[in-house]
């Protein structure tokens, strides 16, 4: 008996010192995880997971016309805008906030805070005219300090740490007047204009980060995490005023409950549902069919076998049908691409280079033999599995190139080692993914292909194209940089650097009792442009 | 008396339910091997989400793939899966619970607290940490689930081999000079064989159903190919639209699940 009581003893201490070290093995574990999703959000891909949860029902029937409820996937998860960190919670940040200049919905930056600017033919000072009589929200007029402010705040310029890495590049702001303000960068850049589409934030406010202060056409009301973020109509808007009176935007995390959170008038409006969501709606709702604003392809690690011989490369484009997959994935949906530029950039996009490749399986062999691959080869896609569409894409993939004898297997991986292993790490040989853009400039499409970028998981590697990007930055003509911008992506399309296959479809539900929706180039809803339906 | 036992067995209910149910289950999995109505993986784009019919018995699904020849592929991979677990989780299992237990003593309480342990881990976490490990694949599913079954089946054996290793046949065998090994492997296992049968029908079942919740998380076998679990989980948001796709898959686990079930109740009655 001595001995077994003794033996509980141990076993136990054993069993404490086991799980300790687990414990700390496992929590190492999480923090890292989290660390590496947040920088790899940035750049790819526009999700419409959401995270299960309770969300509250105060079921408002909103007969009255006055009051329009938006379900929004997650939380808000900050209100100043210059921390805002996720694409949910700059889309609804949009309608309180804006910049010097503001993005429409065709992507031409318009005039907002300033009234006017000018930029210096060496593109390196940026002048901006203070809009005459415009307010803040709690109604004291924006003054240049104001802009001062902010964007030296977001430069970082006492703590020497930019909020926002590109604004590294502004040497000073400086007021020239009381109604100008000057920024000086410290290299020639002539599309930073997409940058300042950066909030200007009233200097007084001491709290800007519970009572966010903007100039856009809603004022903010309240944020209930987990519930809901409440806004209204500022009257004293310098433009076109909204019309809506009360707008609520309501936290829906559970995906599976939208469909009946619309039937039965909890939301009125909803962004980014699925076909087969849509297809379940009643015909109380108006839908609105876009794009998801990125250019999903089936992208090839350059610098593998045996993706590093051209010929493979456009093998695999003849051998891919852009259509079929549509046809497979989204009934049809989607719009076709060529190469690394999305629709919505009407000024680059060309849709000539959709038809360099058409579906050839005898030209796609001719291709394979040529390049010492007459039987075919094998080959992994990595996919994220979190995103149905790109798994589902894959799959399409796979089964048609088995018409040219190549054999994909598909590796569905978790996003956050996608993260790591593909997109940082490139180690892949093929994945198909989305890659979407952060502001309205073609470089930020077009960067992540220049051969030393660091964002260049595909490894492509091009002299004449790196060439053509620099003549491109180089220049301040807008014409020649729209030319050497299609030239970049002209020869992404000839050298097949990737399989580009489509901007996905999106839908937006609205209640019928409402109108007036608008797609923009960006990840935003403009919740001003919506009106009664009568 | 080979002829008196089949007799007894067609007497028996729930033997031979569960017989015909498994025995069908087999069947369709070893015809699959030689024939399948259509490939698992041909896409069809002009037959999509069709309701069943005498050309897709069970309907296609959302690629126009016929879903009758991908459960009969998906069986295959979820009762390899299931048996891999079970050799797994009841070969380590009965090894560890038959030595603890006869042994007894210190090992037996640092081995049982931390078969405790494991057993406290839930076998979903387990698996997820070791697919985020080592990735995502069947063998990495079938060796986290193996795991995870082990404290079970060493708990079950431990507590027959404790039972056991005090009868008069154990001391008699001891008295004549067996060796420990062939005591318990000989003497022991051979008596506590209708506990481990149905214990591993049983586990065989917690198998099917736990490869079919991890597959359902999309930890499990890759995409083309689908184990019934993976087709229940893709098919889950066309079940208002076709839910012929949720009932292929769906029903075939059901029929397995239940075969196996009523196959170890017979053999738990069976005396």
């Amino acid at each position: 008996m001595m001995r077994r009581s003794l033996g509980r003893k141990r076993g136990c201490s054993l069993l404490m010192v086991v799980l300790t070290a687990l414990t700390v093995a496992l929590s190492g574990c999480s923090s890292d995880k989290a660390g590496d999703s947040a920088n790899g959000s940035e750049s790819t891909g526009a999700s419409t997971e959401a995270v299960t949860s309770s969300a509250d029902s105060n079921a408002a029937s909103s007969e009255d016309l006055s009051k329009l409820i938006v379900g929004i996937p997650q939380d808000i998860d900050a209100l100043d805008p210059h921390y805002a960190e996720g694409a949910g919670t700059r889309e609804v940040l949009f309608n309180i906030f804006e910049g010097l200049v503001k993005a429409d919905e065709n992507g031409n930056l318009n005039p907002a805070v300033a009234s006017d600017y000018t930029i210096s033919d060496d593109s390196t000072v940026y002048t901006f005219t203070l809009r005459d009589g415009i307010k803040f929200h709690d109604g004291s007029l924006v003054t240049v300090e104001d802009i001062k402010y902010s964007l030296d705040r977001v430069r970082g310029a006492d703590s020497g740490e930019p909020l926002i890495k590109q604004f590294s590049k502004v040497d000073s702001v400086n007021v020239v007047d009381d109604s100008h303000v000057e920024v000086v960068l410290k290299e020639a850049d002539s599309d930073f204009l997409t940058q300042l589409t950066v909030a200007i934030i009233p200097a007084a406010n001491e709290n800007p980060d519970t009572n966010p202060i903007g100039t856009g056409p809603y004022k903010y009301v309240s944020n209930s995490p987990m519930e809901n973020f409440v806004v209204t109509r500022f009257d004293e808007y310098w433009g076109e005023k909204a019309y809506i009176q009360d707008v609520v935007f309501k936290i829906e995390s559970d995906s599976n409950r939208i469909v009946s959170d619309l039937e039965n008038g909890t939301i009125d409006m909803m962004a980014r549902l699925t076909s087969t969501q849509v297809s379940q709606l009643s015909d109380q709702f108006d839908v609105y069919e876009g794009t998801m604003n990125l250019v999903q392809a089936l992208y090839l690690n350059n610098a593998v076998e045996p993706f590093n011989d051209v010929r493979v490369r456009q093998a695999l484009c003849y051998a891919i049908n852009p259509q079929e997959i549509m046809d497979f994935v989204s009934d049809g949906a989607g719009v076709e691409v060529g190469s690394a530029m999305y629709p919505a950039f009407t000024k680059y996009y060309m849709e000539e280079l959709n038809d360099v490749y058409n579906p050839d399986v005898q030209k796609a062999k001719d291709l394979l033999a040529e390049a010492g691959y007459p039987d075919g080869f094998e080959f992994t896609i990595t996919v994220p599995s979190n995103y149905t569409q790109h798994v589902d894409t894959a799959q399409v993939i796979s089964e048609e190139l088995k018409e040219i004898g190549v054999t994909a297997n598909i590796q569905e991986i978790e996003w956050n080692s996608w993260v790591d292993d593909v997109y940082t790490g490139r180690q892949f040989e093929a994945t198909v993914v989305g890659v979407d853009a952060t502001t309205l400039a073609a470089s930020a499409m077009l960067s992540r292909y220049v051969s030393d970028s660091s964002k260049n998981f595909v490894n492509f590697s091009s002299a004449d194209y790196d060439a053509a990007y620099a003549s491109a930055q180089a220049t301040n003509d807008d014409a020649e940089k729209t030319k050497y911008y299609k030239e970049c992506e002209t020869i992404l399309a000839n050298e097949a650097a990737s399989v580009y296959i489509q901007d996905m479809p999106e839908y937006v539900v609205l209640n019928k009792k409402f109108t007036g929706y608008v797609f923009y180039p960006l990840y935003v809803q403009d919740i001003a442009k919506i009106r009664p339906a009568q | 008396m080979k002829n008196n036992n089949w007799k007894k067995i067609l007497k028996d209910p729930y033997l031979v339910a569960g017989g015909i149910i498994t025995g069908l289950i087999l069947l369709m999995i070893i015809v699959g091997f030689f024939w399948m109505p259509y490939e698992p993986t041909k896409m069809n784009a002009a037959e999509k989400l069709q309701g069943a019919s005498l050309r897709h018995l069970m309907g296609t699904d959302n690629m126009g793939r016929d879903i009758f020849s991908r459960v009969m592929y998906g069986s295959r991979v979820t009762l390899m899966i299931a048996i891999g677990t079970i050799i797994i989780g009841a070969g380590v299992g009965t090894i560890i619970g038959a030595i603890t237990g006869y042994y007894g003593g210190m090992l037996d309480e640092i081995t049982m607290r931390v078969i405790d342990a494991l057993f406290a881990f839930p076998s979903i976490l387990l698996a997820l940490v070791i697919v985020s490990v080592y990735g995502i694949g069947w063998v990495q599913l079938l060796v986290s689930l193996g795991i995870a079954f082990v404290p079970s089946f060493a708990r079950i054996v431990r507590g027959e081999v404790l039972r056991c290793k005090n009868m008069d046949y154990v001391e008699n065998a001891r008295l004549q000079g067996v060796s420990d090994i062939r005591m318990i492997f000989v003497h022991i296992l051979p008596n506590i064989k209708g506990v481990m049968a149905s214990s591993i029908l049983i586990g065989f079942n917690n198998a099917v159903l736990a490869e079919a919740g991890l597959s359902y998380l999309g930890v499990g076998s890759q995409p083309p190919y689908a184990s019934l679990g993976r087709m229940l989980s893709d098919s889950q948001q066309y079940m208002t639209k076709s839910p012929s796709y949720v009932l292929g898959p769906g029903i075939i686990i059901v029929l397995m699940v239940l075969g196996f079930a009523f196959l170890g109740e017979g053999i738990r009655r069976w005396k």
